[in-house]
């Protein structure tokens, strides 16, 4: 079997968010990067896979030469080859797009994208994609299980989940709960050493125009004073929430 | 030329999301000089949503829609967008709406954009503001393909009577057979979801253990709120996954939201920042969440909680 991780490249949780050139752009200096936590859950699983279901790891990432740190992290992980389209990520669609090109040239069993990134947000990469190549979607995964070409899969939704089967190939949208946090695997050395000499492949973009382009960004306007009550006073906060706040 | 919603509903009644999407919806509409229409399937109580400015309601009733399945739902609500002539489709934030918005942009070859906080800055051409980096910052965003798809988040816009005669219509479908199929749905019920809720109380370690937690229940329970909690919380099991919120875990946009025992972790404010009111409770004055709070109480939670839910009982009543 055949699995694509898809791999954001992202700035680390603990990241200030800054613009530079007119609010225009996004300000890297300082930025450390990291994958995209959503795409670590789902690779950690497709490395579970390796040995359970005799799997072939890929990664992916639209991005230009310093994403390869990131892709390489991922190899140290565990992933068998890397794949980056050099191209800078500009909307869900174009990226989504690339990444149809790469498995519409190998054909993967199982495609897995995070739920969302955590600098776009977009939510959209791994709908686009099961659309784009007409293969069932399940988002927000939190458990699956694969059977020969049947996979039975779990998704999060408002109040609860919902179990859903499938054949393969499928495209799954990951996040925590696919694998738990202290399944996550941390690179010890060898495999940081088997890394380097795993293959990292570099593709040229395919021409697509993107359907949306953000061209500006604003930080949120800062916050008022906090209004501090004794412990004392709860009636006092009470009366607060009702009459000031309107929230109660 | 139209502006469509998916007004979703549940138990056969319309959701709140729905009058708020119709409520930004007809806002929209009004700017662009169009009209209104609402998709509705399997709702037996579709009068309430022509309170808030709904020109025409489009119906589908179908035994085979009673769950929702992803491929079906996108066919009936393209088929539909595509033969009224949409030029924006709005949905909301709710777990099924993001899941059919990707598929519905490829299905209509429209633009897509998720987490819209406001109207439009502009029409011509269409510039939309949303959140980014985790609710850290907004982008506006240049929408420029002839039909555009906006996810609006949840409690952004917030709703506004305005009382249409509404236009009834049905559309008939025909369920494909379902290559994915839903083999059974576990739902909490009676209680509020996180992504619903009006008010949510949230709790962190400093809380000791889950053999605590009857203190935030009670309260949320006086407050008909959601419980939700901090990422080690779920990570140590004391609470389930889909209480996590923050960053990793899932946004909050309440209008309230109490946090008890919580230090304010950076990705931890990340993901409750457009919550609008905040309430802290924590024993160490200097915890940064303080920082970040509209009211807040320095004192110990097991002292400060029980008290501040007897008080709110008495006041409800
Ligand atoms: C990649 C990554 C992603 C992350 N994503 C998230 C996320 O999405 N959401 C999230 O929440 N965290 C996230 N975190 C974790 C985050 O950094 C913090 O570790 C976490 O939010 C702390 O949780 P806490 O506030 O419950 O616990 P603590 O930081 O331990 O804080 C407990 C607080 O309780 C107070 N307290 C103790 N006793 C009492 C008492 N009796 N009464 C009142 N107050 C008391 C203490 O003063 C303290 O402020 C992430 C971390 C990483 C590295
Ligand atoms: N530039 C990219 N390269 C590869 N995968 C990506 C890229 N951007 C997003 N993805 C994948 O799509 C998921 C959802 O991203 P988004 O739609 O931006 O929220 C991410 O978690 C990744 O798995």
């Amino acid at each position: 079997m055949k699995i694509l991780v898809c791999i954001s490249h992202v700035p680390d949780t603990t990241s200030k968010i800054n613009f530079t050139d007119n609010n225009k752009s996004f300000d890297t200096n300082g930025i450390q990067y990291i994958i995209n936590p959503n795409d670590e859950f789902g690779l950690t699983k497709a490395v579970w896979m390796k040995e359970s279901h005799k799997a072939e790891v890929v990664v992916a990432s639209v991005g230009e030469a310093p994403c390869e740190s990131t892709l390489r992290k991922c190899l140290a992980i565990g992933a068998d080859r890397a794949i980056r389209v050099n191209m800078n990520p500009l909307d869900g669609f174009s990226v989504a797009k690339q990444l149809v090109n790469i498995c519409e040239k190998e054909k993967f069993d199982l495609i897995i994208a995070g739920r969302e990134s955590i600098d776009y947000n977009g939510g959209m990469v791994p709908g686009i994609i099961a659309e784009l190549i007409n293969y069932n979607y399940v988002a927000n995964c939190i458990s699956l299980e694969i059977d020969k070409n049947k996979a039975t899969a779990a998704r999060e939704i408002d109040g609860g989940k919902e179990i859903i089967s499938s054949d393969l190939p499928l495209v799954i949208g990951s996040q925590k709960g696919l694998v738990e946090e202290k399944d996550l695997i941390i690179p010890n050395m060898r495999g940081i050493m088997q890394a380097r000499q795993k293959p990292l492949e570099v593709i040229e973009p395919i021409e697509v125009n993107p359907k949306t382009l953000s061209n500006k960004y604003e930080k949120p306007s800062p916050k008022g004073e906090v209004k501090m009550v004794g412990s004392e006073e709860i009636d006092k906060l009470i009366d607060l929430l009702h009459n000031e706040a309107k929230v109660i | 030329m139209s502006v469509i919603i998916y007004s979703e509903s549940e138990n056969g009644k319309f959701k709140k999301s729905a009058f708020e999407l119709a409520s930004y919806g007809r806002a929209l509409a009004d700017k662009l000089g169009l009209s209104l229409i609402a998709i509705s399937i399997n709702n037996n109580e579709v009068d309430p949503i022509s309170n808030f400015g709904v020109d025409k309601l489009i119906q589908v009733n179908d035994k085979e829609l009673e769950k929702f399945q992803v491929n079906n739902y996108s066919k009936i609500i393209s088929e539909i967008a595509a033969k009224n002539d949409v030029k924006i489709l709005l949905l909301s934030s709710s777990a099924d709406s993001k899941y059919l918005a990707p598929i519905l942009s490829v299905k209509l070859s429209s633009g897509c954009v998720s987490n819209v906080v406001e109207l439009p800055e502009s029409t011509n051409p269409l510039i939309v503001k949303r959140s980014c980096f985790t609710n850290k910052a907004f982008s506006y965003v240049n929408l420029s393909e002839k039909i555009n798809l906006i996810s609006l988040s949840n409690n952004s816009y917030g709703v506004v009577e305005n009382p249409k005669k509404m236009e009834k219509e049905n559309f008939s479908f025909s369920a494909d057979k379902a290559s994915l199929k839903i083999e059974k749905i576990e739902k909490v019920t009676g209680k509020v979801t996180i992504a619903d809720a009006d008010v949510v109380v949230s709790g962190g370690r400093g809380l000791k253990g889950p053999e605590n937690w009857a203190l935030v229940e009670n309260l949320a329970d006086v407050l008909g709120a959601a419980t939700a909690c901090s990422k080690p919380v779920s990570d140590m099991g004391w609470r389930p996954h889909s209480e996590h919120v923050g960053q990793t875990g899932k946004p909050v946009a309440s209008n309230l939201y109490i946090a008890i025992g919580i230090s304010g972790a950076i990705q931890h404010l990340a993901g409750i920042n457009s919550s609008k009111v905040k309430v802290v409770i924590n024993n160490d004055p200097e915890a940064p969440f303080f920082k970040a709070a509209d009211y807040g109480i320095v004192g110990d939670a097991f002292e400060v909680i029980p008290k501040l839910t007897e008080k709110l009982k008495e006041f409800k009543s």
